[in-house]
């Protein structure tokens, strides 16, 4: 007397229900393990001249602007600098708009290509920001601060 | 305090509640949110590096927070329903949910806009970023999963255990900046030592922050005011209320 | 007053961000009293038919 279907119709909506929240627990557990295995963003320059980075396809490098290896050209928008993490250095050439950011000793991410001479052929220059806040004049201070530390050591 | 969590439990009770905290919640909302605009746009200092482009921060990181909270609040009041059956507890979580969404895609939108002139794009498949954008899917799951299933009863049910099984995305959306190499950088407040932001722009942060607090919980006692209007319209109290 | 405008150089997306969070908060107060009428209103006819 129309009690059955519907309860076909219940049971049936209930295995949408199971399928449904079991679909969502798989993808979340595949998410999960895929962040595990690579989610990392970047190649730091050491990985990168070790051979760890793939060599026919593009990947991209992290690490700081070294400080005095940016040169500009004077015709177009070619940039060429190196990029470190403080062990190894790798060149890197870049052509077109760089972020606001960019900056010597800034931290950047490029994606790219290496080239047959071991130069990093960039395709895209992001640039990273670090986590601190503060003031034009404190940001100043902090700088000078730093350089006479530096001059002490020397 | 066993009694006031039944008590609550009742919906005339959260009803008449919530309806004398109302008011209250909306000015504070409205005028953390008008000082804190105030503070960060106008009083506080441009930044060293970023110029006047971090004060997006004022809008971004509270309404990321509060998408991590509010789910939270959501898997909690999800589980409480699960477990104990308590109808309010359901009401709570089916409430949160839009408005965790909303609160996510600010995050994310926001993000986006300040992305594009410091990064140098909008967006980029890093850790962080990811799994925000896992978590809007979360929220979107649970309001389409309610929408498809007519018994109020089920649908909370099975809302919850998909709130709780996405539980899981919450820390790794945290520590997402530490565990791998990420173009989002590390936490300036939440940190062990002290944050490493200027006292100036870090007031009208925290300002904005329990403003937006005071706005989820003025929104949700608003729709779980509706709710409960609609689920106890065959009572007596409501019906007087509506002929007033 | 135009400086502060031009939030040097990146007032799009600073006032986009607080323009579409202007929108999004706002319209989550909005929705609910809109709802909170719609209720009572139905609320409101099916009391009447009833009693008629």
């Amino acid at each position: 007397m129309g009690l059955l279907p519907k309860h076909a119709h219940r049971r049936k909506k209930l295995g949408l229900i199971v399928m449904m929240v079991m679909g969502v627990g798989v993808a979340v557990g595949m998410v999960t393990m895929a962040l595990k295995e690579n989610i990392n963003l970047f190649f730091s320059p050491s990985q990168v001249l070790a051979g760890e980075a793939p060599k026919d396809h593009t990947f991209r490098i992290g690490g700081m602007v070294r400080t005095g290896s940016v040169r500009r050209s004077n015709h177009n928008l070619e940039v060429a600098f190196e990029v470190t993490d403080t062990a190894k250095n790798l060149p890197v050439v870049f052509t077109g708009i760089l972020p606001d950011l960019f900056r010597e000793g800034q931290g950047i991410v490029a994606q790219g290509k290496l080239g047959p001479n071991g130069t990093f052929i960039a395709s895209e220059v992001l640039a990273k920001h670090d986590e601190n806040y503060m003031p034009p004049e404190a940001g100043e201070a902090i700088k000078n601060a730093q350089k006479i530390q530096a001059t002490l050591k020397e | 305090m066993w009694l006031f969590f039944h008590k609550l439990g009742s919906p005339k009770y959260f009803y008449d509640l919530s309806g004398k905290f109302l008011p209250w919640f909306g000015g504070l909302t409205l005028i953390l949110m008008l000082l804190g605009s105030y503070w960060g746009l106008v009083v506080a200092p441009a930044d060293y590096q970023q110029g006047d482009s971090y004060r997006i921060i004022y809008i971004h990181v509270p309404a990321a927070w509060m998408s991590l909270f509010v789910y939270i609040v959501m898997a909690s009041a999800g589980a409480i329903g699960l477990i104990w059956k308590m109808k309010m507890a359901d009401v709570v979580a089916s409430c949160s949910a839009p408005l965790g969404a909303a609160f996510t895609f600010l995050a994310l939108v926001t993000g986006s806009l300040w992305g594009k002139p410091m990064w140098g794009t909008y967006w980029v498949w890093d850790a962080r970023l990811t799994s925000e954008l896992i978590l809007l899917f979360l929220y979107l799951g649970f309001m389409g999963l309610e929408a498809a299933i007519d018994d109020k009863r089920t649908a909370a049910n099975a809302c919850a255990v998909l709130a709780l099984v996405g539980v899981v995305n919450i820390p790794i959306i945290h520590y997402s900046v530490e565990w791998w190499n990420t173009l989002h950088q590390g936490s300036t407040v939440a940190r062990v030592d002290k944050p490493a932001m200027d006292v100036n722009m870090l007031i009208p942060l925290l300002i904005m922050w329990f403003a937006f607090m005071f706005y989820y919980g003025t929104t949700l006692f608003m729709r779980a005011r509706n709710e409960v209007l609609y689920r106890e319209r065959d009572t007596a109290w409501v019906k007087e209320m509506v002929t007033e | 007053m135009t400086e502060f405008f031009h939030m040097g150089g990146y007032a799009f997306f600073v006032w986009t961000s607080y323009g579409l969070a202007t929108i999004i908060l706002i319209a989550n107060v909005i929705l609910p009293i809109q709802r909170k009428k719609e209720i009572l209103n139905t609320l409101k006819r099916r009391l009447r038919r009833e009693q008629s």
